[in-house]
């Protein structure tokens, strides 16, 4: 990886984190309208980035989720290597 | 279902051999309050939860666990990655190595394979509850 694709990824890897804790804080507090709000402003720019991601530098996910005509899901690097 | 991304939940980039760690690092990736045993916990519970808000907590959460366990899994990769046999000696992980080479296999740091003996699963949505808390409470 570049450092530009690096950046990238871990662009990604902050605004999912962000996602994950939010969806979980939501599923106890589905009146939360601030929460909510804040989710679905982090996921559109989650998802913006990760179709970036994907049209540059290949599939981020498998089963017919990242549709992208780039790289190769099987050769890209691991999460531990 | 599950789907798969390539990306792990947060970044894991250790470059030196650390067996020493990799012999703690064990307790949560194999161990009895490991993060397989909770998202195991979580995942089975699920079913029989009743309340939807519940339900939904114990899928999410039992689901980033899984993620986490593929943390875990990195960092002790990549603390034995490269380590000599005299390393993991030192570290105490001669018996180890024996029997698993440089693989991550899901035992506690004193060689003890997992098991689902370490959770609960009761059907009774607060016996449940109240055992995830005893467990992911112990290890936060």
């Amino acid at each position: 990886m570049d450092t530009a694709q690096t950046a990238l990824f871990y662009r990604i890897s902050q605004y999912r984190f962000m996602c994950v804790e939010l969806n979980i804080y939501l599923d106890t507090h589905p009146d939360d309208a601030n929460a909510r709000a804040d989710y679905l402003c982090y996921a559109r720019r989650l998802n913006q980035l990760i179709d970036q991601y994907e049209a540059e530098y290949g599939p981020l996910l498998n089963f017919g989720q990242s549709p992208t005509e780039t790289g190769c899901y099987v050769m890209s690097q691991w999460p531990w290597e | 279902m599950w789907i798969y991304t390539k990306q792990l939940e947060y970044p894991v980039n250790i470059v030196n051999p650390n067996p020493r760690m990799a012999k703690m690092l064990l307790a949560q990736y194999g161990g009895p309050d490991s993060e397989l045993a909770a998202g195991l916990r979580y995942l089975t519970q699920r079913f029989t939860m009743p309340d939807d808000r519940c339900r939904a907590t114990l899928n999410d959460i039992g689901t980033e666990e899984l993620a986490h366990w593929e943390m875990l899994g990195t960092m002790i990769y990549q603390c034995l990655r490269g380590a000599s046999y005299a390393e993991l000696d030192e570290a105490g992980m001669a018996g180890y190595y024996t029997m698993h080479d440089h693989g991550v296999f899901p035992a506690d740091p004193n060689g003890v394979p997992f098991t689902t003996a370490y959770i609960a699963c009761t059907g009774d949505p607060i016996a449940d509850l109240v055992e995830d808390l005893a467990a992911d409470g112990t290890t936060a």
